[in-house]
């Protein structure tokens, strides 16, 4: 295979000083799906934003076929035939399908906007690369998996031959996954050039060709998929050995900690979010909450931490009636939170790490004592914390917004996990983070568990609700759909067949998630 | 790595200063007819008298009182823009008080002050209120309050306080029992200097070392994340706006009481919206509050007593403040600067790693 591009010893530096590429080297085939993978903060995603033109590096070149060429822009890349498709969807909500896919290039009767055309280029591109799209529909009205082929439409619109992919599986159920691989390969055999960015060494041994390790920045090697195993790449990534399960004993059960009875949640449209929730969950246990994003979880969450006023039912924390407790009442009853977006309510990102660690008890002793701060023992505390939780900075005193993802995270976990919660309610606890943080903070909530805490876990990542539930319920469309009193024996496909609402238990199964009370 | 950072901001601060005054220099040659005395009076003025020192900290006062009422409000991200009218207000409720109360010498201006700062409170904490009660715009409303408060004040002064035998429309005498003492002598520099470094040290204190400050800093920083954590932001958001109108009621009355010897203002005086530009020089941080302020008052009287000595108007100033706004706000200006000195040391860094 001929070489397509190069980037020759690129060298970039963030202006808070991070080093997120040194000299690294890269290369693509042409027609390859060509995997990038490594940790968080490892720098594969600023290799690839370069290569979109969104960044400069300081060092280093890149040549196509051969010829230098320089990408000041996004623009400048989509003319050289690099498109992108953004973890983060880049598309305007309120716009349909074929608008959002024309958008900057829109086909034009005389001045305006011809609707009928960009809807007819929108199918035709659908229909070559067999992707199917509704081009009419509302951008927000489609599921994820669909705005994704939006997103890779609108690249190949632009006449993208290279394609970058940026953790594109991160929202996707394994249904849509197993769909979005087929459409890979056939843009492949189009001769289309793919990159894919991902954590999950599963799926990049299922599609790809070749694959780069990054870490810390660096280049650590570039194998053929075929010569190496899963085990070998997460060594390669991390460094080191990674157990990917994680060693768990049995549960002990205590007493029953949290109550949700027949929940019901309304959004501001006045859809019924939640229909009907009812479990319950002991002290000492973690109960999983699996269930393909947006069919109610996160109203759950919301509800159980004060964020959210329930429309109507009863929730219970220790036998008390929480339904219109403020959030610091919640707290109070030793409750924490790992919220689901971590950057807009896990942290402040522009104050230091010290900063964000006491937030939740900055008014309690001894941090504070009537009113004034006890700035002796807060340095000690997150000193402390810091180190326990191997939070990697320069200083306690750093911005947290300049770490890295996994970092960030682990700064959540540090504040949540150090008043000793009786309850933790866990959303999403290990999204986009590296498979060294991952491990450890599955660590620390199994070592809560031990130590008796109830967990109540919400994750659209299957391996990691099968592998630390103790019980689990899985969600569709605002209902539990199924129960397992025990995940041991259960398959990612059987799980998929609930979460996609193809499959329903009965509610005498169901109800198995609700102890009754002695 | 945090050090370096706090330099360039000093140092982008310096140059955006700079190239104010070389644009200051450049209208000055343009429209002046004696341009080397023009700018002397500009840059050596305020200092080539015992005076002229004295009007540049008489002026720093109020405009650090009102640095610190703006800078505690936006550290909250309350836009609340009413520090002008709490500062009128603060200064007519000291007026009410030094003319219809008769109390022994200390004890008076005290009381004097404090309702000023309680009447400042109301006129920025009404806004506050409907913003957390019915989600106003603080912006909007409080811009509207500083009308409010101005005609109501001269209303008050004018029906109540009146002089008739004036000739202006100017309160009585103040009682002597409520006027603030003048510290050093053959200038008006008065007790208020001392007030407001004690209202620095009481803010600085406030904002880094208490419950109530950090709360604040968090809400500002991120209200979402405050919620989250179970911080009441609403409450937050109405005692960040008392306090910052109750500082800026104080200097109101402080400035009237150590100033003037009747109420005679007949317009706002300005003090609040200055009272922004120190705010955003000083980045909020009530520890540069006073650097801020000093700057802005050594500014102002340099232009007034070039406007008096020479043929250029003190306009000039305008001029000089925008630019620095302009150049402070805009957070990419000399970001490039910066990014080289930070790949440098990044380099470095590296291979001393590597070495190792």
């Amino acid at each position: 295979m001929a070489e397509l591009l190069e980037m020759k010893s690129i060298t970039k530096v963030y202006p808070n000083g991070i080093v997120a590429n040194y000299k690294v080297d890269f290369s693509l085939e042409e027609g390859e799906i060509h995997a990038v993978v490594g940790e968080n903060g490892a720098g594969k995603s600023t290799l690839m934003k370069i290569l979109f033109g969104m960044h400069s590096p300081e060092e280093g070149d890149i040549f196509l076929r051969g010829e230098k060429i320089e990408l000041a822009s996004s623009n400048k890349a989509i003319e050289k035939g690099i498109g992108m498709v953004h973890q983060h969807f880049m598309l305007v909500p309120s716009l349909t399908v074929a608008e959002n896919i024309v958008l900057g290039i829109e086909p034009k009767r005389s001045f305006l906007f011809d609707k009928e055309k960009a809807i007819k280029i929108t199918e035709e591109l659908a229909k070559k690369y067999n992707l199917k799209v509704d081009p009419r529909a509302l951008v927000k009205d489609i599921p994820v998996g669909l705005k994704q082929k939006v997103e890779i439409l609108k690249a190949l619109l632009r006449g993208a031959k290279i394609l970058i992919l940026d953790e594109p599986t991160a929202v996707l159920t394994p249904q849509e996954t197993g769909e979005l691989f087929r459409e890979l390969k056939v843009l492949k055999e189009k001769g289309h050039t793919i990159i894919f960015i991902s954590h999950k060494l599963k799926e990049v041994k299922a599609l790809c060709d070749r694959l780069t390790v990054m870490r810390n920045g660096r280049n650590v090697g570039v194998h053929q998929v075929s010569d190496v195993t899963e085990e070998d790449i997460s060594r390669l990534m991390v460094g080191r050995d990674v157990i990917l399960k994680v060693e768990k004993g049995t549960a002990l059960p205590k007493e029953t900690i949290l109550q949700v009875k027949k929940i019901k949640q309304k959004n501001q449209f006045g859809q019924t979010v939640l229909n009907n929730v009812s479990f319950s969950l002991k002290a000492g246990e973690i109960l999983g909450i699996a269930g393909v994003e947006g069919n109610g979880q996160r109203e759950l969450v919301e509800v159980l931490t004060g964020l959210l006023n329930l429309t109507s039912g009863e929730i219970y924390v220790k036998g008390n009636l929480i339904n219109n407790y403020s959030i610091k009442a919640i707290r109070d009853l030793n409750i924490s939170h790992i919220p689901e977006d971590r950057m807009t309510y896990g942290v402040a990102e522009k104050m230091s790490i010290e900063n964000n660690l006491i937030a939740d008890k900055y008014d309690k002793e001894p941090y504070s004592k009537k009113g004034i701060l006890n700035i002796k023992h807060i340095k000690k505390k997150t000193v402390e914390q810091v180190e326990e939780f191997r939070i990697k900075c320069n200083s306690p005193l750093q911005e947290v917004k300049m770490l890295s993802g996994g970092n960030i995270q682990k700064v959540v976990v540090a504040r949540e996990f150090s008043s000793d919660p009786e309850l933790l309610i866990a959303d999403q606890p290990t999204r986009g983070i590296d498979v060294g943080a991952t491990e450890f903070i599955r660590k620390r909530i199994i070592h809560l568990r031990d130590q008796g805490a109830g967990v109540l876990l919400v994750s659209a990542d299957l391996n990691e609700v099968m592998e630390l539930s103790d019980r689990l319920v899985v969600f569709f469309n605002g209902e539990i759909y199924a129960y397992f009193s025990d995940t041991s024996n259960l398959t990612e496909e059987e799980l998929g067949l609930y979460m996609l609402g193809v499959k329903r238990q009965n509610n005498e199964i169901i109800r198995g998630a609700i102890y009754e009370e002695q | 790595m945090k050090n370096n950072r706090i330099n360039f901001e000093w140092i982008r601060t310096s140059v955006v200063i700079i190239i104010a005054l070389v644009f200051t220099l450049i209208i000055i040659l343009l429209v002046s007819n004696e341009p080397a005395n023009a700018l002397r009076e500009f840059l050596i003025g305020p200092v080539d008298s015992m005076r002229h020192i004295g009007n540049v900290i008489e002026l720093m006062i109020p405009l650090i009182f009102t640095g610190l009422a703006v800078s505690m409000m936006f550290s909250a991200e309350q836009f609340n823009l009413a520090a002008e009218g709490a500062f009128f207000a603060g200064a007519i409720a000291a007026a009410a008080i030094a003319l219809s109360l008769d109390l022994p010498i200390i004890i008076h201006p005290v009381i004097a002050i404090l309702g000023g700062g309680i009447i400042g409170a109301l006129i920025t904490g009404i806004p506050a209120f409907l913003k957390v009660k019915w989600n106003a715009s603080e912006l909007v409303s409080s811009l509207m309050f500083n009308y409010l408060a101005f005609f109501m004040g001269i209303y008050v002064i004018n029906y109540y306080y009146r002089d008739a035998n004036a000739g202006a429309m100017v309160s009585e005498k103040l009682d002597i029992s409520a006027l603030l003492i003048r510290l050093i002598p053959r200038t008006r520099i008065h007790m208020g200097l001392i007030i407001a470094l004690i209202f620095i040290a009481a803010a600085y204190y406030f904002m880094f070392r208490t419950k109530w400050g950090y709360a604040l800093r968090v809400t500002g920083q991120n209200s979402k994340f405050a919620e989250y954590s179970g911080i009441n932001t609403l409450r937050v958001f109405l005692y960040a706006q008392l306090i910052g109108g109750f500082i800026a009621g104080v200097g109101g009355a402080t400035e009237l009481l150590g100033m003037y010897t009747r109420f005679s203002w007949q317009a706002l005086p300005g003090y609040g919206w200055d009272g922004i530009i120190v705010a955003i020089l000083a980045r909020n941080n009530p520890l540069f509050v006073p650097l801020a302020a000093l700057f802005l008052a050594y500014l102002r009287i340099g232009a007034d007593i070039m406007a008096r000595m020479s043929d250029v108007q003190n306009e000039v100033v305008a001029l000089i403040q925008g630019i620095i706004i302009v150049l402070v706000v805009a957070e990419r200006f000399l970001a490039k600067y910066r990014h080289k000195w930070v790949y440098k040391e990044a380099k470095t860094s590296i291979s001393e790693a590597e070495e190792e």
